[in-house]
């Protein structure tokens, strides 16, 4: 297909995108795809502009174009080899006359010559995170940028600086930090670089903050009134929104098992002692009733090391994939306005057509916009889909094997009471 | 390992022993405590109907009626399983055989009916005395209590028991032609009264005690345990929860669905399986019960004690007081302190005839005294003697009870914790196929 093939409306330009063939495609397939069967014209450089005028940095080699060129020398991407490794751990506290927070230390290892050495370790705290993301957001616009946790904690409701909330908060911050990792496009960001190696990073964050416009600058063209979303787009939005429900629903229905065991357990406290103290006033019966107190009282434990992982672990994982889950929808509605976008000022040129001027270069570049933001994030999507069904299925089973500790604690105790509890015949016929 | 019976072997080793097994094994061992009468026959409640009648007021009630089938041992040992002998009866029969018994061998600690209402009820379990599960817990309670009383060596050969099973009519009157009602009062005075014994038996006033703290710490363990079975109830159930949702969201996803309906269905199955669970626990909390109202009949024992010993000393005193008397009269030496003697000194002393009328009534009732006084004494000693045999008896039996009990009840823990390893087990595999 050259450039001089008409374009028809954005409705249709599935067909085009398949024909390009993205390059991030997740199917196997694709990285075997020849090349010539790309659009020679998606080959070159475009200025892709953003709304407000500054230009999409396309001279990293992370724009979606060149990219295939390096996806034809790497190995698989899904993982097999990785080339960038990235952890937060080792949180501490940081006490200074303005404020007190908790830094984490990002550590990194990578073969990529975009760094200049093999190795880094640095200290960030949460604000540094939330910078990149913003970041990411800015200068990524087309892509699905993974969350994080929670901004705002209500001071005096939760204790920012207890172990549980922090360990929370790094497991969700390393997970972000990996996921950007493993996202082909996002982890060659200058920005991610810039996080994971600058010693000082306020003075890049500063430097950034004077070409920042505003908040979070949004590539969102107002105004324009999308017709229809495309089947495949719709599809997404409408599972994004069962999804979203579903989700909601096993996060109470976690919650409430939660709060269920935990009223059992404060039964289960006050009914193991009552054996303890009928045991008190008994001769023969004594060692047996201490005996099933103490395996109660083991079973407590273990019960609450249930509860205590599952509200560790468990609802959080759920609560981030919320916030995922409103990511993906904030792209799928900015993928709809640069559509929108497109389709508006195809119009009017379409409109003027008599007058017979030519295609104006920037109904060409919504064009190109539309089909990269669309392959973009077809791409993440898949990509999306295959790390939520892992993480799905490592936080389920992960659930169930919480659950069979739980029971095999109960049962080891059990199991170890009943030869205290049948001991009685032996003594007896020694004694006799 | 000493001989104490087939049950325990039953017991070691295999922890997979169910409650209706366990409960078998007890009336094997009671059976072996060999009492003529269980050697003689078998003695089961084995169905619970509803009858409506008329009843004392002249008014409609339902009421449940029991059927107490027998068998001659033998019959049974041939292998030729003949019909059984049977009747009807329905607990207020029950309730006066026991306070027949109560009443004729207060120094034996007398098996304990099942509970008349139900208590300590968690809120799946209906307190409603004609609810289907209640009457079958009642059944099995009063065929524990017939087997109890069966089993006992003074208790088995009771001529009243023994119609109780075998004569459907008129043993409401053979019972009450007894004449046990008249006695009742004196146990009613037992159990009610407030008297200070000044020398009581040591034993028994620690086996009072300890029939207040098992009392008390059995009331406070089925009280908390039917809490916890509530709030276990609440987890399983809300499990079922996931099984729904799982359900939905397997809708929308292509490769994740299979696994994620799956593993839904094992919610599904958790969540049923905490049922049969509680239902089990019930068996344990009804031994439980056994011992809380055994507990009441312990007492029982030690209250009548504390009052023949009392009435013993009331008779020793007054005893000893007409003695002072006499002494008193014969001697003119007021030792005591007496309106008799106060009047007398002031208004004149009495005539020495009056004198010798008195000393005569006087020695009269002292000898009337003695020989209460050695009644008593007897009834005390013989009071004292039968009850301790039986007491330690009691408590051989509730060591070993409530030992088996214990041992069921860390069985059922067991069972429980397989199958909630299994289900899970079950659930993972098919969370790994996502």
């Amino acid at each position: 297909m050259s450039a001089g093939t008409p374009r028809s409306l954005a409705s249709s330009g599935q067909r085009a995108l398949q024909d390009i063939s993205h390059p991030l495609s997740a199917e196997e397939s694709a990285l075997s795809r020849s090349p010539d069967v790309l659009n020679p014209n998606s080959a070159g450089e475009r200025d892709l502009i953003l709304a407000n005028g500054t230009p999409v940095d396309t001279s990293s080699p992370a724009s979606s174009s060149s990219l295939l060129n390096r996806l034809q020398l790497d190995d698989d991407l899904d993982g097999e080899t990785r080339d960038l490794f990235v952890t937060v751990d080792d949180p501490k506290k940081h006490v200074s006359t303005m404020e007190t927070y908790i830094t984490y230390r990002v550590c990194t290892k990578t073969t990529r010559t975009e760094f200049d050495l093999p190795e880094y370790s640095v200290r960030r705290r949460y604000q540094d995170f939330d910078w990149l993301r913003n970041k990411l957001e800015e200068s990524q616009p087309t892509h699905l940028i993974p969350p994080l946790p929670e901004k705002f904690v209500v001071k005096g409701v939760v204790d920012r600086f207890s172990e549980e909330f922090v360990e929370t908060r790094r497991k969700a911050l390393d997970k972000f930090l990996k996921r950007v990792a493993d996202h082909p496009v996002l982890s060659f960001n200058e920005h991610f670089n810039a996080f994971l190696s600058a010693k000082d990073l306020n003075k890049r964050q500063g430097l950034a903050l004077l070409t920042k416009m505003g908040e979070s600058v949004k590539y969102v063209t107002v105004g324009y009134k999308l017709r229809a979303r495309p089947l495949e787009f719709a599809a997404m939005g409408e599972y994004l929104d069962v999804f979203t429900q579903k989700l909601g629903t096993i996060d109470r229905i976690a919650q409430r098992i939660i709060k269920e065991q935990s009223e059992f357990l404060i039964e289960l406290r006050e009914y193991g002692p009552v054996y303890s103290s009928w045991s008190s006033f008994e001769e023969d019966l004594h060692d047996p009733l201490e005996g099933v107190s103490g395996c109660v009282s083991n079973c407590s434990s273990a019960l609450e090391e249930l509860t205590e992982d599952m509200s560790e672990d468990f609802l959080p994982v759920l609560r981030e994939y919320g916030l995922y889950i409103e990511s993906m929808k904030n792209v799928l509605k900015k993928r709809d306005q640069v559509q929108a976008e497109y389709e508006t000022k195809l119009e009017a040129v379409v409109f003027r057509e008599d007058k017979k001027s030519p295609v104006s270069s920037d109904v060409e570049k919504c064009q190109d916009r539309v089909e990269c933001f669309n392959a973009d994030l077809k791409a993440d999507w898949d990509r999306w889909q295959n790390n939520k069904r892992q993480d799905f299925r490592q936080l389920l089973t992960g659930m169930a094997d919480r659950n069979i500790q739980y029971y095999e604690k109960c049962l080891a105790a059990w199991e170890s009471l009943i030869p205290l509890l049948q001991d009685k015949q032996d003594t007896k016929g020694e004694t006799n | 390992m000493a001989d104490s019976g087939s049950e325990d072997i039953a017991v070691i080793g295999n922890t997979d022993l169910t409650p209706s097994e366990s409960e078998n094994n007890l009336k094997n061992t009671m059976a072996e405590k060999g009492t003529s009468l269980l050697k003689m026959m078998e003695i089961s409640v084995a169905e619970a109907e509803k009858r409506t009648g008329k009843n004392a007021v002249n008014m409609q009630e339902t009421y449940t009626v029991y059927l107490i089938e027998t068998r001659p041992v033998d019959a049974a040992s041939e292998g030729t399983n003949p019909v059984p002998d049977s009747l009807w009866r329905r607990y207020s029969e029950f309730e006066l055989l026991r306070n027949y018994l109560l009443v004729t061998y207060p120094f034996l600690v007398v098996p304990p009916l099942p509970e008349k209402r139900a208590e300590f009820v968690w809120h799946k379990l209906s307190a409603d005395n004609m609810d289907p599960d209640f009457v079958e817990r009642r059944r099995v309670g009063l065929e524990n209590f017939l087997l109890r009383v069966a089993s006992h060596p003074d208790l088995s050969s009771d001529k009243i028991f023994y119609s109780f099973l075998t004569e459907e009519n008129g043993w409401k009157e053979t019972v009450f032609e007894t004449g046990f009602q008249a006695k009742a009062d004196s146990r009613l005075k037992a159990l009610n009264a407030t008297f200070r014994v000044k020398n009581p038996d040591k034993r028994f006033a620690e086996m009072k005690h300890y029939g207040d703290e098992l009392q008390s710490v059995i009331s406070q363990l089925l009280r908390v345990r039917a809490r916890a079975a509530d709030r276990l109830y609440g987890v399983y159930k809300v499990h079922g929860n996931y099984g729904r949702v799982f359900s939905e969201w397997s809708a929308i996803e292509k490769e994740m669905g299979d696994g994620l309906q799956s593993a839904g269905h094992h919610m599904d199955a958790y969540a049923a399986s905490v049922d049969d669970i509680l239902e089990e626990e019930e068996h344990y909390a009804d031994q439980l019960k056994e011992y809380l109202f055994y507990a009441d009949a312990l007492r029982a024992v030690c209250r009548k004690h504390e009052l023949t010993q009392y009435e013993l000393e009331m008779a020793a005193q007054d005893l000893t007081s007409k003695k002072q008397q006499r002494e008193e009269l014969a001697t003119g030496m007021i030792r005591t302190f007496s309106l008799k003697g106060m009047t007398s000194k002031l208004f004149g002393q009495e005539t020495p005839e009056q004198r010798e009328a008195k000393l005569k009534m006087l020695e009269t009732q002292i000898e009337e005294g003695e020989e209460l006084v050695k009644e008593r004494n007897a009834e005390c000693e013989e009071f004292v003697k039968s009850a301790w045999v039986d007491i330690e008896r009691f408590k051989e039996q509730k060591d070993h009870d409530l030992r088996e009990a214990l041992i069921s009840y860390a069985i059922m823990q067991i069972s429980m914790c397989k199958k909630g390893i299994q289900v899970w087990n079950n659930a993972k595999e098919c969370f790994s196929k996502m």
